[in-house]
């Protein structure tokens, strides 16, 4: 087996220096290594998106990346898109305004997703929000209160 | 009827004058903690020491075991224990009991009797070892042909799946009957107009985003095992092990955290579970399960599979007399089915639906098959998805052969209101309802006249619109001791309420939220009863060592089973606080009033004492009346006496593409009524969510298996669930008829949308393509198979 590699990563702000195998995605690497577990697993194919991390500014599969991979680089993962002091994002008020979730398990894919999206398009229409959001899969709500929380978060942000 | 607008989106209710429990809309207690990240699911939990487990599946669907070699894999130096069905046998634990008095293999010992049936396992340091080493077991096995379509399952050359059962020579698993064939038989011979139709529900599966996994952590000193697990039962599973195990119950203690959605695929035992105890049993060591996407899909339980042939029987001016169903159902290689004891088909009795109907029967016969075991799952109510799929299909084809309007026969038919509480032909007592208000609700926010108005226009153009109806009544809240229990547990659920000196509270549950938003909703039940703000009720579920006993949530079962019980304790709460209040206002229990939140002499508001200071003189200093103990507390185990039966009116509008048959869900209207409402914020998104089910079903999911038994939906690639591009802007209402019976008029609804939807978007394209003279084609609905159904050839999905 391939030897360990050491790998530099800044996450939510911190520098992290490791050890790891090739082989060690980086969703394990955040979930395991840096016990940062709102980055989900839910099918570790690449589909359903609840392992979406920011990988310098974009939003990528954590489950298809190796940690060796972001060697060098900044992540983001849903517990660093809150201040500092703890007040939620204007994307994470608004999922929790606008029942944008349930069960949670998708909810920190999503809320990274959006975050990433809102940036990149910040006046987006309803048919480019339910585009943006077809990358990530939920199962407890129908996805109308998400898009209505991203809707209200643009909107939000807009006026800003 | 007033029309409100929330969100942009229409929503509409008919409130029957009964003012809504609750707080209403309250933004959710659990957010706070999902939206950061900072959930507690089972796979984020991390205990040292803790060692990492992985299954060896069986590649075949239908194989002898010959040998199972453990020897490569042993010398893995990252792996601490492999594991084989012959080492279980020794310690008896090779079978374990499923939830319909079958039993299960937990690790294949004579045969595998499904692809991807669990044959073996290791332990070892970390998740990644754990699977290096399962490629290092080398399996011997003689294949042997399966039994993969239900409907060869009993020819007499098939091959015998369980010959584990002693004297078995065939795959008949079970019959089952109900209502009056003779009574049935001679409606049939008097009927104007009698319509058949083979109508096949597939199989599907829950796939919710969390997939199953435990960590077990038996402590070796104290003889105490300690379970976190993705249950929706932590009650039932604990006490399942303690039987299975042998290990004392008060020495086990089942911990469901928060859980990544159910949808019925947690109610089960699943091999992983016991083989994650065993390990932790074995190694002195806390050991994770986490099964992958592909486990899940292939192993875990499934949903649906009943084929049906549906008969209706009727005038020929549209009236209904009588319904009758044979049906083949499919358990897979074992009767895993989550159902109480004396309902081997759920509720599936309640296939006569919403109609006043003169006769009904149904004879079923489920059979064994190389697949994996499941049934009921899915939101399906026990069995109800596919109750009322049948009876909303077989309606709609009686409308086509009457060339009546869907919406006009059923409302010709439907339960009147002042004929409840109804005895169905089948014996099911439905509670309460008023059907016609929640259809013509419905109607007036879809604008349906408008609506097949613009049909009529596109037809002419030969554009393919449809728009689909259905009109469902659940069957919710299991159940009635005498009548249900799972094992010999009785379907009751228990509460328990404390109020601290302080005047905040805390209210223990049985039942056991995977997004449903219980620790929200059952603090406003609380609230609604005591007066003490919701914000300072804390909901405590999912740990047995510290909630009460009960049966869990499944069944849309909460609300009606432990939403009473909830409503009850604390009314008990404040019968002791009556007691106390007397005492602290020097005047006789009969002259208190409570006006929510505080007792006050009557005739007098200004001599009154709150809530919050009946809890400090319970535990303070000072005079108790006569008899009363400190403290200001109480529990409950709640005994319904019926099940709830909501109701609801869907119409579904969909375009077809006639170049690529593709079907677009362009809108769907959704009306629901639950009874009383607790938090209608959280209504709506079980309805979404619901009906997005609904969506998947019927145009996309379904999980399939070649002529070998492999099965060919093991990914998300292959497995299509909607995402936000397949389903529309969901429009709701309500209508609110409380449930009778319940202390709060509440009935669920968790599962309706799920059980109304499909229906509907299947009527709705049929009813686009009846240029066609099609009168029925089977779920999923996908481009493929409407283009077949188009061309003449619709073939059912098996």
């Amino acid at each position: 087996m391939a030897d360990d590699i050491d790998i530099r990563i800044r996450v939510n702000g911190l520098p992290r220096r490791a050890t790891v195998p090739p082989r060690l995605t980086l969703a394990d690497f955040l979930r395991v290594n840096c016990g940062l577990t709102g980055t989900h697993l839910g099918c570790e194919h690449g589909v359903c998106g609840a392992c979406t991390v920011l990988l310098d500014r974009e939003a990528v599969r954590a489950c298809l990346v190796f940690a060796v991979q972001a060697d060098g680089s900044d992540v983001t993962t849903v517990e660093g898109i809150a201040s500092p002091d703890g007040e939620l994002s204007v994307v994470q008020a608004a999922f929790r305004e606008h029942h944008g979730l349930q069960c949670g398990f998708c909810t920190p894919g999503f809320v990274v997703s959006v975050t990433a999206f809102l940036a990149e398009n910040p006046k987006p229409t309803d048919e480019e929000i339910r585009a943006a959001l077809s990358g990530n899969l939920c199962r407890c709500t129908g996805y109308q209160g998400i898009v209505n929380a991203v809707r209200a978060a643009a909107d939000r942000e807009d006026s800003v | 009827m007033t029309a409100v607008s929330e969100n942009g989106h229409r929503t509409a209710f008919v409130d029957n004058d009964k003012k809504p429990c609750g707080h209403g809309r309250m933004l959710r207690k659990e957010d706070p903690r999902f939206v950061r990240g900072k959930g507690r699911y089972v796979d984020d939990l991390d205990l040292p020491g803790m060692l990492h487990l992985a299954v060896l599946r069986s590649p075949f669907a239908h194989a002898r075991v010959l040998s199972v070699d453990t020897t490569l894999a042993e010398a893995h130096p990252k792996v601490r224990l492999v594991v084989t069905g012959a080492m279980l046998a020794e310690k008896g634990l090779a079978w374990m009991p499923t939830l319909s008095n079958d039993v299960q293999a937990v690790l294949a010992t004579d045969k595998v009797r499904f692809q991807g049936q669990e044959v073996a396992f290791v332990v070892a340091e970390d998740r990644y070892a754990a699977r290096d080493a399962l490629e290092l077991i080398d399996v011997e096995y003689e294949p042997l042909d399966p039994v993969i379509d239900v409907r060869t399952a009993l020819s007499p050359d098939a091959p015998v799946i369980r010959d584990d059962l002693e004297g078995k020579a065939d795959n008949h698993c079970f019959d089952w009957e109900t209502g009056d064939e003779a009574e049935t038989e001679a409606v049939f011979a008097r009927a104007d107009v009698v319509v058949t139709e083979d109508i096949v529900y597939p199989r599907v599966h829950p796939a919710p985003m969390e997939t199953c996994g435990a960590v077990a952590d038996f402590d070796q000193v104290d003889g105490r095992l300690t379970l976190w697990s993705t249950t929706q039962a932590p009650h039932a599973h604990r006490t399942l092990y303690a039987i299975v195990a042998g290990l004392p119950e008060h020495k086990i203690r089942v911990v469901s955290p928060d859980i990544g959605g159910g949808f019925g695929n947690k109610v089960p035992i699943y091999p992983g579970y016991v083989c994650a105890i065993v390990g932790s049993l074995l190694t002195g060591k806390p050991v994770k399960w986490m099964e992958d996407r592909a486990e899940n899909l292939i192993s875990t339980g499934f949903a649906r599979d009943y084929v049906m042939r549906g008969e209706i029987a009727a005038t020929r001016d549209g009236r209904i007399l009588a319904v009758r169903t044979q049906v083949l159902a499919d358990h897979g290689a074992f009767n895993g089915t989550a159902a109480p004891v004396k309902y081997p088909a759920g509720f599936f009795g309640v296939f006569t639906g919403s109609y006043d109907i003169e006769a009904a029967h149904c004879k079923m016969t489920a059979v064994y098959t190389n697949k994996a075991p499941g049934g009921v799952a899915y939101a399906c109510s026990f069995r109800i998805t596919e109750a009322v799929y049948l009876i909303e299909r077989i309606v709609d084809c009686l409308a086509y052969e009457l060339a009546m309007d869907p919406v006009e026969l059923r409302m010709k038919n439907f339960i009147r209101p002042e004929q409840f509480p109804f005895r169905t032909k089948t014996g099911w007592v439905y509670d309460s309802g008023n059907y016609a208000p929640t259809m013509e609700l419905t109607k007036e926010l879809a604008g349906y006249d408008a609506l097949r108005a613009e049909q009529a226009e596109k037809r002419a153009r030969g554009e393919l619109m449809g728009i689909g109806v259905s009109f469902f009544t659940e069957a919710v809240g299991a159940g009635p001791r005498k009548d249900m229990d799972i094992l010999g547990l009785g379907m009751a659920d228990g509460c328990e309420l404390r109020v601290h000196p302080t005047g905040k509270a805390v209210v223990r549950l049985s039942v056991q939220s995977q997004g449903q938003g219980h620790e929200t909703t059952f603090a406003q039940i609380v609230a609604e009863e005591l007066g003490i703000p919701p914000q300072d009720i804390d909901v405590v579920h999912g740990d047995t060592d510290q909630t009460p006993f009960g049966l869990g949530t499944y069944g849309s079962r909460s609300t009606p089973v432990s939403g009473a019980a909830a409503a009850l304790v604390a009314r008990k709460v404040r019968d002791k606080a009556r007691l106390i209040a007397s005492g602290m206002l020097e005047v006789s229990v009969a002259d208190l009033e409570w006006e929510k939140g505080s007792f006050h002499v009557a005739g007098d508001p200004e001599a009154s004492v709150t809530i919050q200071a009946i809890a400090m003189r319970a535990h303070g200093a000072g005079d108790l009346p006569e008899g009363v103990e400190g403290g200001l507390e109480a529990q409950i185990c709640y005994n319904p006496e019926n099940l709830t039966y909501p109701h609801g009116a869907y119409i579904c509008v969909v375009d077809i593409d006639p170049g690529t048959a593709k079907v677009t869900v362009r809108r769907f209207v959704a009306v629901d009524d639950c009874g009383t409402r607790i938090n209608p914020m959280i209504i709506e998104g079980q309805v979404h969510g619901g009906l997005t089910d609904g969506v998947g079903m019927a145009l996309m999911e379904m999980i399939s298996f070649d002529e070998d038994g492999n099965c060919l939906s093991g990914s998300l690639m292959d497995y299509l669930i909607p995402t936000s591009l397949e389903v529309p802007d969901w429009e709701t209402g309500f209508t609110v008829t409380p449930s009778p019976h319940h202390p709060i008029g509440a009935k669920g609804v968790g599962e309706s949308a799920t059980v109304g939807s499909p229906p509907a978007i299947v009527n709705a394209v049929v009813d686009a393509l009846k240029p066609y003279g099609i009168r029925h084609a089977d779920m999923p609905l996908t481009p493929s198979r409407v283009w077949e159904a188009m061309q003449g050839r619709p073939t059912p999905p098996i």
